[in-house]
């Protein structure tokens, strides 16, 4: 690409997209937003095709000098660019989402959603700190007025709930960081990811970041915003929410905490472990008994969330790349199945379980569609939530079996609530005549659904495209923290193949009773 | 281009097809696609089969596409065909192809056909996708694929809530075996480094004696793995324990139960084992725990099919117990007798499936056998083919001469066993035997009360629903099934009750007027071909996969003890002779309880009183896992709910937060009282606090 600035132009799309649908009426808002995010996407594709695997570590790199060091630093690595892919890609499916049913203020929202994909971009691809600072908090500006204006009912308490969790935990951050430039004299992330920083420093460093990025992941006892601001937002609002906002917490500990604070890391794992095995536990079982649908898939998602941080946290190679997988297939699915609720809720507009029931009957497809999502959902292998189950939990098994076991009873919970969902809304008799009438798919849905399922199938199927830009990243990143890494619980002793060949002969022989051996 | 792509793949790409054309494509182009495919998979699947049957045929591998590559984790798609896949081949595509046949008749009248073709499809190529599998990831692929498939076929006639409920807890109750799976796999790659299971079991030998950490404590390393990967195969083949879906799962469609959950994939688990059969040599003890678990298993589900009156309930326990015995040969080391029973079981059970179909199709959907009886001159193809089945899996035959498919199996597996010569062995022998003597009788019990004695045909409401409303077909798949037999403990009375007075007040109105007839030939081809593989399966290949030189067949496929064959056949002649000793035992007491004297079992049910009771309840194991785990698991989500989040997280979080935030505001608002005097008095105050502070 030279020195096109490629990462600029992706910023600046969505951001004249956005200033234009402030002044427009609702028609041409519409397709102003839709066109904004399509070329966005396009110039993403672009990106992905350029992006050099293998070649240098910071790719598409630009940096214009501010002032006082600050600087307007642009960059991406695998990582990176795999989220910014799933921001771009999620973000027409969004202005989609909203059409139809968002008839009030039609240019504000689509302006809010312009930024919030302008940010969400510069959140994955600034390369200076406060740049960074600056995206992430400003992300909550339009998240805070889409869920307060188009949110439903109890829209203001989400909103600030939303507003009030976040940026308790950001202002820590910001001391943080402001200490970090202070001690090292640079803005410069990659720079600073490269920094061994003390250990006594390293702890409040840690935490500091901690305490934001739990929020935004969220993790157990960070959560109860999330049921809250997801129940509020409007659909599209929720599909990003999920999708990618929550990516930035995960995000923030693989790019600042493992790498700048690689001992502080492994001396709070067992923090990340608590919580990560309660979250797990705790909220599929809230999930289990949900009367309404978003806050069920709200609740799932905290738990998927928590599998997260234990693969970021397992400090191997799968557990890494399985926590990067699983926050790119929960983008994907949580915001599928979000968008499944909202076709329904369009047509009946509640979101309450128990009013539907039976749409096998009379939506097919559609029924196919949620299918697919809620066995991604539970991690059916073949489907992308497979892949990152099965690394993130291989990953921390090679730390600790208990861990592992934990939270592997999440596929069986996880299973429960689903399909638990799925028959109360797509099995069983049509109860309600209004329920029974609703029609199948339209166009704009079927457009919106597609490319999500083949999405996830073909990350389920075929993995590799996008475990192959991210794997020089991350088996950096692995080398970095291995010094700090924890250690196993399995370590397997060597066997003794003299007493094997001697079992087996015996065994064959049938000459000896089966002695229990090692087993208590 | 290698055949086992196209037997793999041509029924997914069936399967995709007949899906999602639907209702576009029709119902009888999706029959077509479908059982089309099946068959030329079938086809194809044959010779592979008989190439190593005859010798000569070599294993290969055959790759598709990568998969995942993660640091040291890699597994690819790829197919393995050897003689342990071949064996499965044969037994998948063949019971497919006749069962998508069969469906044609069966599901004549139901509305979603594409959907059901397409489904079965589904599962055919999940399970070939098992079997084929060169690693363990790819197995786990094909393992939760026919997850997925059971799921959607037992709830396929997903209005009725039964059937919705069914199938949630299959795939639930898999899913725990399955989290023991997988996390055998994790241990497995932390120990060998590897998923790919040729390379597993290379290795496998050379670990026996090893120590591994787990849960805090230290096991003997395969032990720990060979248990983790058991409870997944537990979980598929239902044994004892996460068995309670198994039975439920009766809520599919009958040629689903044939296909599904007889014949293919609650063996899976079988296969595993089979497949891993290295692994479990290196662990003498995750052994003993097979050979214990498969032995209490075929006696416990053996009492069970004899006490309950739902024909399909019955096989459904019946398979139970079969997989039992498989698991305790692989346990005491004969995989071959295993895998064999698994062929011979595959056929038989397959028929009797497809036959008590048949029956239903012409009973309109009664279930229940109670309302059965002297059926043999109405559906004579049916009674016959289905008697062969009964002849197969009660092992008729003479030690040493000729038998039925069922009469080589068991008897290998329990001659194993004996000739084994360890004490779990010796448990094993032993609850086979007395499976042996229940499965007989059971077994003669449904054929004697379905097809002889008088007809009792019109109590049954569904028969009642047919002479009253011929033209009421289209409404019969929201029927409950079943569900006479659910909650009444003294059941043996009042079925005989309702029998009596029906036969007490005039011999012809047992009938009630109503004709059942013999199911259509696309029906009859099935039950006829797979009477042939229940009569001569066994003894023509009896000599491939349990007899000296049977290793040239396995070709290290699995593990194959020479002397355990050689101990088979020194085994005491009573050991010989026992199964069919109580094969004639139970047949004589069903023949007397079923047709001599009638009172008889009712009368033996009052007498065991809760014994009885216990047993007709399936050992209470749903009622047990209904108040260990589905209510606490419901009661603990409101109570973190309500009490956790919104009670103290919120209360004391943001919403407190905010309370401290308001109340403070209210306590501001009075300082701001608007007289002068007052902020004067906070000026000076602040003024003289920062003057002290400063010449402190």
């Amino acid at each position: 690409m030279g020195g096109f600035p490629i990462l600029s132009l992706m910023l600046l799309v969505p951001l004249v997209g956005a200033i234009a649908c402030l002044f427009l009426d609702a028609r041409p808002a519409r397709t102003v937003a839709l066109v904004a995010t399509l070329i966005d996407f396009v110039l993403g594709v672009v990106l992905w095709a350029n992006y050099d695997i293998g070649g240098a570590q910071w790719q598409f790199t630009e940096r214009t000098e501010i002032f006082a060091g600050f600087s307007y630093a642009l960059g991406i690595d695998g990582i990176a660019l795999m989220l910014i892919m799933l921001s771009v890609f999620l973000m027409p499916i969004c202005i989609g989402a909203g059409w139809t049913s968002i008839n009030k203020r039609v240019g504000e929202y689509m302006a809010a959603f312009l930024l919030m994909e302008m940010l969400m971009i510069g959140v994955f691809a600034a390369q200076d700190l406060f740049l960074f600072y600056i995206f992430f908090e400003a992300g909550l500006i339009p998240m805070y007025l889409i869920i307060g204006i188009w949110g439903g009912d109890n829209r203001i308490y989400a909103s600030y709930k939303f507003f009030l969790y976040t940026l308790l935990g950001s202002v820590l951050m910001l001391i943080a960081m402001l200490w970090m430039v202070n001690e090292t004299g640079t803005t410069d992330i990659p720079t600073l990811m490269v920094t061994d920083f003390a250990p006594a420093a390293q702890t409040w460093l840690w935490l500091a970041f901690f305490a934001s990025f739990a929020v935004k992941m969220p993790m157990w006892p960070v959560h109860t915003w999330l049921p809250d601001a997801h129940v509020q937002a409007p659909t599209a609002g929720s599909v990003i929410l999920a999708g990618v906002l929550l990516k930035m917490g995960g995000y923030g500990f693989i790019r600042f905490s493992l790498p700048m604070f690689p001992e502080a890391s492994a001396q709070f794992a067992w923090l990340i472990y608590a919580l990560s095995m309660v979250a797990v536990v705790v909220t599929s079982l809230i999930a289990l008994v949900q009367n309404d649908m978003k806050k069920l898939i709200a609740y799932s998602s905290v738990a998927h969330m928590a599998i997260v941080t234990v693969g970021v946290f397992a400090f191997n190679t799968q557990g890494l790349e399985g926590s990067m997988i699983m926050m790119l297939s929960h983008g994907l699915v949580s915001g599928a199945l979000f968008l499944a609720v909202g076709v329904i809720y369009d047509r009946l507009h509640t979101r309450e379980i128990d009013r539907y029931g039976g749409l096998s009957i009379n939506m097919p497809h559609y029924a196919l569609f949620f299918l697919l999502f809620t066995m991604a959902s539970i991690g059916l292998p073949g489907t992308s939530g497979f892949v990152a189950e099965f690394l993130s939990l291989a990953g921390i098994y090679q730390v600790s079996t208990w861990v592992a076991l934990i939270c592997t009873t999440g596929i069986i919970l996880g299973a429960a609530y689903m399909l638990y969902l799925y028959r109360r809304v797509a099995f069983g008799e049509q109860k309600h005549a209004d329920a029974a009438a609703m029609g199948d798919l339209t166009l704009r849905e079927y457009l919106m659904m597609i490319p999500l399922a083949l999405a996830v199938l073909w990350m389920g199927i075929y993995p590799e495209s996008f475990l192959a830009p991210m794997r020089a990243d991350i088996q950096a990143l692995d080398a970095r923290i291995a010094r700090a890494a924890p250690e196993s619980d399995s370590k397997p002793t060597p066997g003794k193949p003299q007493a094997a060949v001697h079992t087996v002969s015996e065994v064959g022989h049938g000459a000896t009773p089966a002695a229990p051996e090692g087993v208590h | 281009m290698h055949p086992i792509l196209i037997i793999v793949f041509l029924p997914l790409l069936a399967a995709i097809a007949a899906g999602l054309g639907n209702k576009q494509l029709g119902a009888t182009t999706a029959k077509i696609l479908t059982t089309g495919a099946l068959f030329v998979s079938c086809v194809l699947s044959w010779p592979i089969f008989l190439g190593f049957v005859a010798g000569g045929a070599e294993a290969s591998v055959v790759p598709v596409l990568k998969w995942v590559e993660s640091g040291a984790m890699t597994f690819d798609w790829a197919l393995r065909v050897d003689s342990l896949t071949a064996v499965m081949l044969v037994v998948i595509t063949t019971v497919s192809a006749l069962v998508h046949l069969y469906s044609w008749g069966y599901m004549d009248e139901d509305p979603d056909q594409p959907r059901f073709f397409a489904y079965l499809s589904l599962f055919t190529f999940a399970m070939l996708m098992l079997v084929t599998a060169d690693n363990l990831v790819q197995m786990f692929f094909g393992w939760e694929g026919v997850g997925l498939a059971s799921y959607l076929l037992i709830g396929f006639w997903f209005r009725k809530p039964s059937a919705c409920a069914a199938a949630i807890k299959a795939f639930v109750v898999n899913r725990v075996g399955d989290l023991g799976f997988m996390l055998g796999i994790f241990g497995t790659f932390l120990v060998f480094g590897t998923t790919s299971i040729p390379e597993i079991l290379a290795a496998a030998p050379g670990m026996a004696g090893s120590t591994i950490g787990f849960l805090g404590y230290r096991f003997d390393t395969m032990t720990v793995l060979c248990i983790l990967l058991f409870i997944g195969a537990m979980g598929k083949s239902a044994q004892l324990g996460l068995h309670t879906w198994l039975p439920d799962a009766m809520e599919g469609p009958t040629p689903v139960s044939a296909l599904i959950h007889a014949a293919t994939m609650v063996t899976a688990g079988v296969f595993m084992v089979c497949r891993l059969s290295p692994m479990f040599e290196a662990s003498p003890s995750a052994m003993a725990f097979v050979a214990v678990i498969g032995g209490a298993t075929c006696f416990f589900a053996a009492t069970i099919g004899c006490t309950q009156w739902d024909i399909k309930r019955v096989i459904a326990y019946s398979t139970c117990s079969q997989l039992g015995y498989m698991f305790f040969a692989a346990g005491v080391g004969a995989y071959g007798a295993a895998m064999f029973h698994l062929f011979t079981h595959a056929f038989f059970k397959a028929l009797l499936f497809l036959g008590a179909g048949s029956v239903i199709h012409a009973m309109h959907h009664e279930q229940d056998m109670r309302y059965y009886g002297a059926l043999r001159k109405e559906i004579p193809i049916t009674f016959w083919t289905m008697t062969a089945g009964t002849l197969a899996i009660t092992g008729v035959g003479i030690a040493g001469f000729v038998g039925f498919a069922g009469f080589y199996s068991k008897d290998a597996i329990l001659e194993a066993a004996f000739g084994a010569g360890t004490q779990v062995g010796q448990f094993a022998f032993w609850m086979g035997i007395l499976a042996a003597l229940m499965t007989s009788f059971y077994s003669w019990r449904l054929v004697f009360l379905t097809f002889f004695g008088k007809p009792r045909w019109a109590a049954s409401e569904h028969i009642q629903h047919a002479l009253h409303d011929e033209h009421g077909h289209d409404a019969h798949d929201t029927h409950g099934h079943g569900h006479e037999a659910e909650n009444a403990p003294a059941q043996e009375d009042a079925g005989h009750d309702a029998a009596h007075s029906a036969h007490a007040a005039d011999a012809h109105e047992g009938t009630g007027g109503y004709h059942p007839h013999e199911s259509p030939l696309v029906m009859l081809i099935p039950l006829l071909v797979l009477s042939l593989g229940a009569v001569f399966a066994g003894f023509v290949f009896q000599h491939a996969f349990v007899s000296e030189g049977t290793g040239e067949f396995w070709q290290g496929a699995l593990v194959f003890h020479e002397h355990l064959i050689h101990a088979m056949h020194e085994v005491p002649t009573w050991v010989k002779w026992s199964p069919f000793t109580v094969m004639a035992i139970g047949f004589v007491t069903a023949w007397y309880g079923y047709i001599r004297n009638t009172e008889f079992p009712a009368a033996v049910a009052r007498q065991l009183g809760p014994v009885y009771t216990f047993v007709f309840r399936k050992w209470m194991f749903d009622e047990l896992y209904h108040y260990v785990f589905v209510v606490p698991a419901f009661w603990l989500g409101r109570v973190f709910w309500k009490r956790g989040d919104e009670g103290t997280i919120n209360r004391f979080g943001p919403d407190g937060a905010a309370w401290v935030v308001a109340r403070g505001a209210t306590y501001a608002q009075k300082v701001q009282s608007g007289y002068l005097y007052s902020y004067a008095l906070v000026m000076l105050l602040g003024l003289v606090a920062a003057v002290s502070w400063v010449i402190k």
